[in-house]
Order: structure tokens, then sequence, then C-alpha cells
């Protein structure tokens, strides 16, 4: 989906906002909301794709000016009801539906240490044969898909190079929106800044794109 | 920009911030008729783990365990310790270039199977730059929780179009004959830049090189700067 959240390449967003000696959180409620949502993935209702896009349909306006824990308070609420877990009831009066047999929350303290290393785990460990090898010329696809993707707008039909093959990994385009993994490819793909900005880029200078299988073509 | 500015706009968000925070829920249709109303987040997020507590569905103490980690356990002095040993140990060095899991799964960082990280070297003519343009991706086992202005539209959306802009705003002027590769985080890899080691810390232990190693160093937006020492290390 072309939005708001794509925004690399844009200009005149102001200048960078550098707190000295930041906290990690800002209230307690950020922390609260922080740890709800990784407690609640390990139900594996969802993954990190459906996630991500959870934000990314967010109203424009709304994206740029709320909280980025605001963000995740709206996504993971949104994820609860769509997933099951939650029915919109039980948000309006805030108490279990009446009946309900009480769960057994799947991460406990003691499994923290071992699950928060395998938090994302979206390689896989399978063989896919890769389209592409290290050195060749690809073109990134020109595709506009209204759903999640992670081939960023900027580098969309533009020629880079494959620097590494860093070897197979869900496909985030169809696993957000619980279509399946279909498991592929992922390269790092350097684009020299000339060919995504043109002349007023520096000569030497790339930015490296790590793309799957299906977001390339060859050139 | 001076660190007075930055200071006085870093006031200015925080006060307006509890100002902008409008009921953002879809799944509750309802609470949109109070959108004209800002609402405090505390109660609303209060109000929901409760309800997840009472459900079943997270465990209270758990959510407290994670807290503590990243606020506590998990940040960049475990990014500072990988960087020290990689500048005295080139056997090291060369394993975590070439694969970070493995090194880092010393340090019980990583593991060998887990999710999956990468570490670029500046050197004299190449500096790296770690961005994630379309969220937030951040080496969280190494760097613990990103800070708010790598989230930030600003940063996100010039680091790949003017690197050495971003770079000169953090005051990091880069001569032209040194390449500038910016990483954009758009999968489920996770980026780390190994700094240079500054001049005349030779005799510096790991531990004390340790010290010197900053976060923002690791994300490629400053150098390690040499220690002001009298005349020591």
């Amino acid at each position: 989906m072309n939005g708001i959240h794509d925004m690399g390449g844009m200009q005149d967003m102001g200048p960078i906002e550098y707190e000295k000696s930041e906290p990690v959180f800002h209230a307690p409620w950020e922390s609260r909301v922080f740890a709800m949502l990784l407690a609640a993935s390990a139900w594996h209702k969802w993954n990190l794709d459906a996630f991500r896009h959870t934000r990314e349909v967010l109203p424009p306006a709304d994206y740029l000016q709320v909280s980025y824990y605001e963000q995740w308070l709206s996504g993971l609420r949104d994820l609860l009801v769509r997933r099951g877990l939650v029915t919109a009831a039980e948000f309006e009066s805030g108490t279990p539906a009446p009946g309900t047999a009480k769960a057994t929350p799947p991460l406990t303290p003691e499994k923290i240490p071992a699950a928060i290393l395998t938090r994302i785990h979206a390689n896989r460990d399978i063989h896919v044969s890769p389209r592409f090898q290290v050195g060749q010329r690809v073109r990134a696809r020109n595709i506009n898909p209204m759903g999640h993707t992670r081939l960023p707008r900027y580098a969309r039909g533009k020629i880079g190079m494959i620097d590494r093959d860093h070897g197979v990994f869900v496909f985030p385009d169809t696993n957000a929106h619980f279509l399946g993994e279909n498991p592929q490819h992922v390269y790092s793909v350097c684009f020299a800044t000339r060919e995504l900005w043109g002349a007023q880029a520096a000569e030497k200078d790339c930015v490296y794109v790590d793309m799957w299988d299906d977001y390339l073509e060859p050139a | 920009m001076t660190i007075s500015r930055r200071d006085f706009l870093t006031t200015a968000t925080a006060t307006t911030g509890a100002a902008m925070t409008p009921e953002l829920s879809h799944a509750h249709p309802h609470e949109h008729e109070h959108q004209a109303v800002p609402s405090d987040p505390t109660l609303r997020v209060k109000a929901l783990e409760s309800l997840l507590v009472e459900k079943g569905l997270v465990d209270r103490a758990a959510l407290d365990t994670l807290v503590d980690t990243y606020e506590h356990k998990i940040g960049p002095r475990n990014g500072a310790r990988v960087v020290a040993r990689a500048w005295v140990e080139p056997a090291f060095k060369a394993r975590l270039l070439a694969d970070a899991n493995d090194a880092m799964a010393d340090f019980g960082y990583l593991s060998r199977q887990g999710d999956r990280m990468v570490v670029v070297e500046n050197t004299p003519t190449v500096h790296n730059l770690i961005v994630c343009t379309l969220c937030s991706c951040y080496p969280w086992p190494v760097l613990g929780l990103p800070p708010v202005w790598y989230k930030s539209a600003p940063y996100r959306s010039r680091a790949v179009i003017d690197p050495r802009g971003v770079l000169r705003e953090f005051g990091l002027e880069l001569p032209a004959n040194v390449e500038v590769r910016v990483w954009d985080s758009t999968a489920e890899l996770r980026y780390l830049v190994l700094p240079e080691r500054p001049a005349s810390t030779e005799r510096m232990s790991e531990e004390e090189l340790a010290v010197l190693v900053t976060r923002d160093s690791m994300v490629g937006v400053a150098r390690v700067a040499v220690p002001s020492s009298g005349g020591q290390g």
C-alpha cells in the first residue's frame, strides 16, 4: 500500500529531534503496551507482518501525529478483536464475557529469555532455490499492491546489484494477510544513490535494500 | 542544529504530546463519539491490561519481566561489548562480520538458529548508516529499543535520500572520498554498525573500550570519540 509509512525519500519533514539521555519508555503506559503486544503475540494468532500492517492502515494524519506506542495500542486492539482473542463486547464492558473459561497465558516469565531470541521468527531453515545470484544485476519490480508490502516506493523500477543472499524468509506480502508464508530468498540489493535520486546524489554512495525474490526481476 | 534547539524542540514535543493522543481504535467505533476529547492513554491501557489478565491472555508477571528486561537488561551496553571484543580480537571480528549470529551467541545475545543479524564495518573509506524507512526495525538484542528520533519521520524519510545531510545534522561531516552505505531494514535482518576504533586507544582493555562505544556510533550517526584523557590510555 502506498501509505504514509513508506516515507523513504520524502523531504521537509523537519529537523531530527534528538533527546539526550532518552529513557526507554516515556511513560509507564508505553511500557505496558509494549509488553502486552509481545505477550499476546505468543498466542501466534498473528505475526509481525500483520502487526506492522495495522499501523500502516491508520489514517495518514493520525500516523504522523500520534505517538509510537499509541500506534501500537491501536494495532494491538485491532488484532485482538480480528483474531478472536477479545470480543468487541468485552472491550465495551471491560470484563470477560460471562461464562468464558479463563485461558492459560502462553508466555510466562521463565520462557522470556528463550522467547526473545526468536521473537521475529521469520527465517526458515528449508531449501528453496534462489532466483538470483550474488553480483547479478536486478530491477526492483514496479508493483503497487493495496495490501502490505516491504518493497519501498523509492526503489521500485530501479536497477541494483545483489550484494548478498540472506537465506529463506517468510514473504510479508502474503504473511501479513494470513495468506501463507510463501518462503523465499531475501537479498541485500545495492542501489547507487544516483540511480535512486539522480545527479544530486553523491557519486559513490549507495543504499542497500533487503528484497525478497518476488520483488525482483533480471535487469 | 544546536543542542539548545534540540532541547527546546524535545521539550515542546513532550509538552504537547499528551494533547496529541486521540482515540484510534478501529475496533471500538462507539468511542469515536469522544474523539474530540483527547483521552489519557494511561486509563485505556490499564483497562486493557486488566481485561487481558482476567481473560488469561497475558500473565502480569510476564509483562513485568518484559518491561524490566528491555528497560534494564538489554540495551546499547550489549552492542558495546560486542564492538569492543571485535576491536581487540581479530578472529572474533572476522566471525562477527561473516556470521553475526554465530559470534553473538558467545554473549548469549543471539542464538545461531534465531533471528538474524548482520554487522557492517566502518573503515577510513566506508561509513555505514542504519535506518528503517517503512517502520522501526532496530537491532533490539544489542541496542535495546530504538530512540524516538530513529522512529521519527524526519530521520526515516531523509536517511536514504540525503544521508550526508542527516549525518551533518548529527555533527558528522564526511569527506567526499568516504563511501556512505545506507542499510534500509526492509526485511527481518537487523543491522549493527561496527564503528572504527579511535586512535590512541591501543593500550585500553576490552572492558575500557566498551565504555567508549555509544549507541549512536552503532547506528552509524556518530563516530566513537577519542577519550579526552590526560595522557592515560
